[in-house]
């Protein structure tokens, strides 16, 4: 087969909030749910300002830690479980996604990843997403190969911390605690 | 690629250098206090990064793929219709996968509290659609076609038409975020966000190709924008799976 280059990426613009959100978007599972939290968080700049248009969106196993997707080596998992969720930031750059917790996900070399979410934001004057990953305050997270690999001065912006009905899991774009950004 | 554990993932490729924007770029003023100043860690592609949400059926509307039909009225402008095939690095189709889009009316102006520029609303047009690709990738959308608009990021600047899409592909690493833009538009030369895009071969893929033979006789001119995402490493995997 011949390859084909890429389509590059452009930033979603200022006016993403017309394309991109849905109603359901924030909603992992529905209200209710039980033991469903909520991930909130705030995104800000290099300056420390909100970031009032930007968009988080999240991908996670479901609690026993399968995706229903069929390139699960393990078999496609038929929970159901949607895995994805989508929350445009507000006028105060804050978000929220209501989700549960992921289950933990086997890592390539055969020992387990501790409880993750990866994350992508968007946001007028990102040209790209970037991605990152949350952890959680409370979860066993020593032995997890990903976290191990960054810094280890950086590893607390990966974490969310425990806050009321759920987590708090801020993102710095750029400057002090600058949140930990990956490249898949 | 067999693990210790068995677990057997494919493996995404990275796209050659250029083919995607820098995430500091001087031209584009608002990248400066948004783009992270610490080097990107790598994260190898695990479960998480080469599975993704699959959504499709039952997130689309009946008129989500016309959005001259969202109204009771016809919106003014141009009528378009934009066809084109979503496909992984290799030419494989990617199949029942949402594409979202969203646009400025012919006039420029969308339909955003935020933007205030001079020229009018329409109101039988909210510029957004959706659509599913079929069995061979493929997705079409009949619309208006969009207005260049001004923005203040430098001396007398104008966005040269395009429409925002969003897909997803199959995996997480294949989640894009582009603009299609129109052939021979006079404002290429001075927009940063086009010109972000290194190589030259790379940004002329966001660019649409007028397709005579799709256009409608009386009714609406065409334009083809195909969309490619990272494709695999080929594998064991797929040598011994890839049946269909
Ligand atoms: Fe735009």
């Amino acid at each position: 087969m011949g390859r084909l280059g890429s389509t590059p990426s452009q930033t979603v613009g200022p006016y993403l909030s017309i394309g991109l959100p849905w109603e359901d978007g924030p909603f992992v599972v529905p209200e209710g749910t039980e033991g469903a939290v909520w991930i909130r968080g705030q995104v800000f700049d290099g300056e420390g300002a909100p970031v009032p248009d930007a968009m988080i969106e999240t991908w996670q196993a479901d609690p026993a830690g399968r995706f229903d997707h069929p390139d699960d080596p393990r078999g496609r998992g038929g929970s159901g479980f949607r895995g994805f969720g989508r929350c445009p930031t507000d006028e105060r750059g804050e978000y929220g996604i209501l989700t549960l917790l992921p289950g933990i996900v086997p890592s390539a070399d055969g020992g387990d990843q501790a409880r993750h979410i990866d994350v992508s934001v968007f946001a007028r004057g990102m040209l790209s997403r970037v991605v990152t990953r949350i952890y959680f305050e409370g979860q066993d997270n020593s032995g997890d190969a990903v976290l191990a690999s960054v810094p280890e001065e950086r590893r607390t912006t990966l974490v969310a911390a425990k806050a009321e009905n759920g987590y708090r899991f801020d993102v710095r774009l750029q400057g002090e605690g600058e949140t930990v950004f990956f490249a898949v | 690629m067999a693990t210790p554990t068995g677990l057997r993932l494919p493996r995404y490729r990275q796209d050659p250098e250029g083919t995607h924007p820098p995430m500091d770029f001087a031209g584009y003023r608002s990248t400066k206090l948004r783009h992270p100043a610490q080097p990107l860690v790598l994260l190898p592609q695990m479960l998480t990064e080469v599975t993704g949400p699959l959504l499709g059926p039952g997130r689309l509307g009946e008129h989500d793929n016309d959005l001259t039909r969202q109204h009771s009225g016809e919106p003014q402008g141009q009528r378009i219709i934009v066809t084109g095939r979503l496909l992984d690095g290799d030419g494989r189709p990617i199949r029942d996968s949402l594409v979202e889009i969203w646009q400025a009316n012919a006039g420029g102006r969308y339909r955003h509290t935020g933007d205030r520029w001079p020229s009018p609303l329409d109101p039988n047009f909210d510029g957004l659609g959706r659509a599913l690709t079929d069995g061979d990738g493929r997705y079409e959308f009949t619309t208006i076609k969009p207005g260049a608009y001004p923005w203040k990021n430098h001396d007398n600047a104008w966005r040269p038409a395009h429409i925002h899409f969003s897909v997803f592909g199959a995996a997480f690493t294949q989640r894009l975020v582009t603009q299609m833009y129109f052939p021979d538009d006079p404002l290429f030369g001075q927009d940063p966000i086009f010109n972000s895009i290194p190589d030259e071969k790379a940004r002329r893929r966001m660019i649409s190709r007028f397709d005579l033979e799709r256009t409608e006789e009386q009714w609406a001119l065409a334009f083809q924008f195909d969309i490619v995402v990272r494709g695999r490493e080929q594998s064991v995997f797929e040598d011994e799976e890839d049946e269909d």
